[in-house]
């Protein structure tokens, strides 16, 4: 691989690590590990923990995918590796 | 007009339209028969996906798994949605990239190797053809439950609708019927949400008619209402985690692997024009699925609530009482006739007691699937409703099969028969393999709907199981370790596959016979409390682990090969001195 093309794999896989750590931290951590003690917070009716594990994390994956697509799609440009 | 005609009209004129758009949309190429000619636009392609991916047990089973289980049901709700986050970030725009049909034929070029290839098939056709029989049966059920037809017949039905479009038009037509479906689907489990959300909440959105107040004028809130109401019975709080924190843990990360890794729903992201399409694409899906999977919790939680009322009032002229047997409802006889709802009066008082406490429970069977398909007679919805409930239920189960259906015979005709056994195949006679093997698949399938192996349930854990310990890992390593080999992949995946299925038998018996476990399976007797349903991820652990270990004492792949992985790792053209 020239440079360019590693500089552009290491920036996709610095993205890529935060994009999971957010994936990681509302699914498995509000929802499930730290979901007993949210749950003495409320948010309307919904005990935070719950809401994590049945409403929060998904609206999460939803907007975490599209992020991703985002700066994928500004990454190639930047490295001039976009197709066409 | 009687109900019955409704159903007829209702789920009539759906199938009507499936064969409309069949006959529009017939594959003349094996490009427009395995990825639709790779030419659908990224957000239908994502409404496909949505129909392909929510199945009979997302459909009917899940808000009823839910609704019994509170809380520890989020395994099911952030499994099955978090699996497209790896989808989009690891899996979907690189394999678009490469390129080819299928699945195996990555992982076959990927590790230079036709055995690899054979592993790959042969973990696909085991885990598609298990989830093929969940949406056989699905159909046969619901037109044994809403047309009085009996359950071989509505499989018949079913299978021949599929038929039609799914041999004739390939990918390309299964793509535009799944459009069609998921519409029909979506439609069909949200209205009824609606109108339950509000009569209880008075809120139209059932999210937030969930996290609402209640429509009763206490000011009490739903959740809190529903928590105290099972408390009182000796039930565990509604919101509350039951089950083991570990098991929670594993079981929903073993979801969201297998998810990712399971090849009839990746096929789908081959289909769109372009990497960048394949990347939108799986955020346009899981909008489409979320829809379903956030109402979900509400309609769990409201078909729970209405279910206990229903048997216990707490408000009214009989508050606090519970309920005569001869004054239940109409819906609670006909599911009695099913059999997935029984009572039995263990005291002689002639009422409904419904308890947490097994000796004086009398609703000794309440079936997960009769949650959705109940719901709207419980909350005295018309029976136009009913009948979009039943044609949705279709939809789900139909749009799954066939994307199924498709991932088996392209797997048969494209990797077994053009790639490994008879290269020389000319492109005609591929797509008429193809269409063979696709009308073999759907006889193979309903002979399983007709004869359901006793295992049935146990086998959908296998087939996660066996997309995250296989499946996933040789995909991943494929793109994002060069130096991952041939020998290492191929050990990887065997012993992932190996562990995964030891541990899964030791605890529901060899091949599933029964009476030949090794341990009985409960939580005594678990490793680390991990029940054989979320091991996958360990399997998947072990796969890695392998794979890692033996490429490091074994010659790195062909220089060939590892351009084939910095090309797939960049959406444009390499340029190579």
């Amino acid at each position: 691989m020239n440079n360019d093309a590693q500089a552009y794999w290491k920036a996709n896989i610095r993205l890529v690590l935060g994009c999971l750590a957010v994936w990681f931290f509302i699914s498995y951590g509000c929802g499930i590990l730290f979901a007993a003690p949210l749950n003495s917070i409320r948010l309307g009716g919904y005990p935070l923990g719950f809401w994590f594990a049945q409403q929060g994390s998904i609206y999460g994956f939803v907007a975490l995918v599209f992020i991703y697509a985002w700066r994928m799609n500004q990454l190639d440009k930047k490295f001039g590796v976009q197709e066409d | 007009m009687s109900p019955q005609l409704i159903n007829y009209l209702v789920v009539g004129a759906t199938f009507a339209l499936y064969i409309w758009i069949a006959v529009k949309s017939r594959a003349g190429s094996t490009g427009e028969f395995y990825v639709a000619g790779k030419g659908v636009h990224p957000v239908l392609n994502g409404m496909a996906t949505g129909a392909d991916w929510m199945s009979a047990a997302s459909f009917i089973s899940m808000a009823g798994m839910i609704a019994m289980k509170g809380y520890d049901a989020s395994v099911f709700v952030m499994g099955w949605t978090g699996g497209y986050c790896l989808l989009a970030m690891l899996l979907a725009p690189y394999l678009r990239k490469y390129g080819k049909f299928t699945v195996p034929a990555f992982i076959g070029d990927r590790y230079y190797s036709d055995a690899a290839r054979i592993v790959a098939v042969i973990c696909l056709i085991i885990a598609s053809l298990t989830y093929v029989i969940g949406q056989m049966k699905g159909i046969g059920v619901t037109f044994s439950r809403f047309f009085e037809m009996s359950y071989e017949n509505g499989l018949f039905v079913g299978m021949f609708i599929v038929f039609i479009y799914a041999v004739w038009g390939g990918m390309k037509g299964i793509t535009y019927t799944q459009i069609a479906q998921y519409c029909v689907l979506i439609f069909a489990y949200t209205v009824p949400a609606v109108f339950i959300s509000l009569q209880l909440t008075g809120n139209p959105l059932p999210q937030l008619g969930l996290g609402g107040q209640m429509n009763d004028g206490s000011g009490l809130y739903f959740l809190d209402k529903l928590n105290k109401t099972l408390l009182d019975l000796g039930f565990g709080e509604y919101t509350a985690r039951q089950g083991s924190m570990q098991n929670i843990f594993l079981y929903t990360l073993c979801l969201m692997i297998g998810t990712a890794g399971l090849p009839h729903v990746i096929t789908r992201f081959f289909t769109v024009p372009k990497v960048k399409d394949a990347r939108s694409s799986v955020g346009w899906s899981l909008v489409f699925i979320a829809i379903l999977y956030t109402t979900a919790p509400a309609v769990g939680a409201m078909a729970r609530f209405n279910l206990m009322e229903t048997i216990k009032p707490t408000s009214g002229p009989n508050a606090g009482e519970w309920i005569k047997y001869e004054d239940r409802p109409e819906w609670f006889k006909k599911w009695e006739a099913t059999k997935l709802l029984q009572f039995e009066d263990k005291n002689g008082d002639g009422r409904i007691q419904y308890l947490k406490d097994a000796a004086q429970n009398e609703m000794v069977k309440v079936d997960n699937d009769i949650m959705v398909l109940a719901n709207p007679e419980i909350a005295h919805l018309s029976p136009w409703v009913i009948a979009l409930v039943a044609a949705g239920a279709i939809a789900a189960a139909l749009s799954t099969a066939a994307g199924l259906l498709l991932a088996i015979s392209s797997s048969i005709s494209h990797d077994l028969l053009k790639g490994i056994f008879a290269k020389n195949m000319s492109d005609k006679n591929e797509l008429l393999a193809g269409r063979i093997a696709m009308g073999g698949a759907i006889i193979v399938a309903g002979y399983f709907g007709l004869n359901p192996p006793g295992f049935a349930a146990q086998v959908v854990a296998l087939a996660f199981g066996l997309a995250a310990s296989s499946i996933f890992p040789a995909l991943m390593m494929g793109i994002f370790f060069k130096r991952i080999n041939k020998a290492g992949a191929i050990a990887g995946m065997l012993s992932g596959i190996g562990v995964t299925m030891l541990y899964i038998f030791w605890f529901k018996g060899w091949f599933f016979v029964p009476g030949t476990e090794m341990a009985k399976d409960v939580v005594e007797n678990w490793l680390f409390g991990i029940s054989p349903e979320a091991f996958g991820p360990i399997g998947a652990l072990v796969n890695f682990a392998v794979a890692f270990a033996v490429s490091s004492v074994t010659p790195p792949p062909p220089e060939h090969i590892q351009h084939l992985v910095e090309d797939i790792r960049v959406p444009g053209v390499v340029k190579r001195k």
